[in-house]
């Protein structure tokens, strides 16, 4: 119902089950695939939460789509995280953007998939100001590269750190004992 | 020994400038007033703090990479100890994530009984809140107070659970166990004589002149702002944003409770206080209006392939047994997809994602921590104050590192 027929980016195991549930803003964003179709390559809904796949140089024109149309109102990113979906898997990477609405109350995820040769997408730090800190922590652990982010270290890890630690292939206790050199 | 052997990183170089009156001063990471190992860097020029620079992860333990280890059921024991000062509100985001992959249906008795211990969990975590900050700022005697009557509250929690700071109470489809005998009388009588307490509180600090000036108009945020920076919870309902998550996304059956969303306009230091004292009293109405509501029924859902059978049927029924062994062996395998569930902790939004690739493991297990989030707002609120309010902003925004680190 959902489905952006167009596009066959399919996430392994997704069920694209449509939701028979209310209130999802999920009119809103196939409104806005219609508008813009090459900035919503697909929508899907499962788990009454809907899922809006954004090629990586539309991201920051979704997001500020979405912040300021009068019926979206996403005011407020709750929150960013970083995917491995294994070293195997192409695109490897993808990038959650759970969006939320202070005066609507209702939500939706967008998503970006990258690959691991070039695993590089805007930053939406221009759009909310919070973004920062989730930007910092998805490029820490999984070594996203957010383009054009004010300050981007690492932020829980030591800044000598090696390697990306929440990525598949990196061991649960880490290469060797953390050391200073 | 010469200084070139060792590796300075950039941020950590010392530049000299003699003619500057700006100075840099690491604030902790051993420091009594930042909660836990987080250090500042400040610049200031006097006393008057120029820049904020918060640095953080001296806690990180690795949870996130831990959960894609560990079953689902396992996991319930870390999240204790992510903010260990509200852990029964990590233990439902978590089940309620996973219970949300599973498409499971709670009993109305365990959901009562999760909403009436995590608002007892709410009150406690605003009592260690209440008793820092005022200590923070001065006022030594509230502590010994909000420490009394925390503890009632951890001893009701240890009478229903077993454990005080790391409850894992709660159970993906349920509950560890039902109450014990005797709870209701136990939590009747905690909650006759709290809201005695909170008007101690109330006499002990909000009429306090020196309490005044150091909070009332110290680390303004405004609504746009706050929203701006993805503060959440008492933090944004201090900046006049009337947002719970309890009534704009309910869950666990919060809409069918009476209670009010307290919001201050002021933003400040003083607003976000006000704002926890009221909630106290929220919740302690939510508590009463649970302890009518509890009915007797299960507690656990009916799910013999995820749901730990009780003892008595493991005795007597075979199949009960192979589901024990199934459960505790191998763990069940949830459906493949992806969830956000958000919830109301007594910090702010507590959102977990876990992604289910369809084994007995999550694939990703992220936690988006209300003070993770409302910290990377502090440089907004503490540049331009003097450096005695950084302690006082700290205190407001009630981080816990164990959560921010993860």
């Amino acid at each position: 119902m959902t489905n952006g027929a167009d596009n066959e980016q399919a996430l392994p195991g997704q069920p694209s089950t449509t939701s028979t549930q209310n209130s999802t803003p999920s009119p809103l964003v196939t409104a806005l695939q219609r508008e813009h179709p090459d900035w919503i390559t697909e929508v899907r809904e499962a788990y009454g939460e809907v899922t809006a796949i954004v090629p990586r140089v539309h991201i920051q024109a979704v997001c500020s789509q979405l912040k300021s149309s009068p019926e979206a109102r996403f005011d407020f990113l709750a929150d960013l995280c970083g995917v491995d979906r294994g070293p195997e898997e192409e695109p490897r990477f993808e990038v959650n953007y759970h969006l939320f609405s202070t005066t609507i109350h209702h939500r939706v995820r967008l998503k970006v998939l990258l690959t691991e040769d070039d695993p590089h997408v805007p930053t939406v730090t221009g759009v909310w100001r919070t973004a920062n800190w989730h930007e910092r922590e998805t490029f820490d652990f999984f070594g996203i590269i957010f383009d054009g982010h004010p300050d981007l270290r690492r932020i829980l890890l030591p800044d000598d750190w090696q390697g990306h630690a929440l990525r598949k292939d990196f061991p649960l206790r880490g290469y060797e004992p953390y050391s200073l050199k | 020994m010469s200084s070139s052997t060792i590796n300075v990183p950039p941020q950590f170089e010392i530049v000299d400038r003699p003619l500057d009156t700006q100075m840099t001063i690491s604030m902790g990471p051993q420091h009594p007033s930042t909660h836990g190992v987080l250090r500042l860097e400040l610049v200031l020029d006097g006393e008057m703090v120029v820049k904020a620079t918060p640095d953080i992860g001296y806690l990180h333990t690795g949870m996130e990479k831990l959960f894609e280890y560990k079953k689902y059921q396992q996991g319930i024991v870390i999240t204790d100890r992510m903010d260990y000062l509200n852990p029964l509100g990590n233990n439902l985001a978590y089940v309620m994530a996973v219970e949300k992959l599973l498409a499971l249906e709670i009993p109305e008795r365990a959901q009562t009984i999760r909403v009436l211990t995590c608002e007892l969990q709410r009150i406690a975590s605003h009592l260690v809140w209440l008793g820092t900050h005022a200590l923070d700022i001065g006022a030594m005697t509230v502590y010994f107070y909000c420490f009394r009557e925390r503890e009632k509250i951890l001893n009701l929690i240890e009478a229903a659970s077993g454990g005080r700071l790391t409850p894992s109470y709660f159970r993906i489809g349920g509950l560890m166990m039902d109450l014990p005998a005797g709870f209701e009388r136990r939590v009747k009588q905690f909650l006759d004589g709290f809201l005695k307490s909170v008007d101690e509180f109330h006499t002990l600090l909000t009429g306090n002149r020196i309490f005044q000036k150091r909070t009332q108009g110290v680390g303004i945020i405004s609504a746009e702002d706050a929203i701006d920076w993805g503060l959440s919870g008492p933090c944004l309902r201090g900046s006049g944003v009337n947002l719970d998550i309890r009534r704009a996304n309910p869950y666990t059956g919060y809409e069918k409770y009476d209670f009010e969303v307290p919001t201050e306009p002021d933003g400040d230091v003083w607003a976000r206080y006000i704002v926890r004292m009221r909630e106290m009293k929220e919740s302690h109405k939510i508590v009463t209006q649970a302890l009518a509501r509890l009915k007797p029924g299960p507690v656990k859902a009916d799910a013999p392939k995820v749901v730990l059978p009780d003892r008595e049927a493991m005795k007597n029924h075979m199949d009960a047994l192979i589901h024990h062994f199934l459960i505790v062996a191998e763990g069940f395998d949830v459906p493949a997809g992806e969830v956000y569930m958000p919830i109301e902790a007594s910090k702010g939004e507590l959102g977990v994602y876990i992604r289910s690739d369809g084994g007995p493991k999550p694939s990703r297990a992220h936690f988006r921590g209300p003070s993770f989030v409302n910290l990377s707002a502090l440089p907004q609120m503490a540049e331009g104050a003097m450096i005695a309010d950084v302690v006082a902003i700290i205190g407001s925004l009630d981080i816990v590192l164990g959560e921010i680190d993860r």
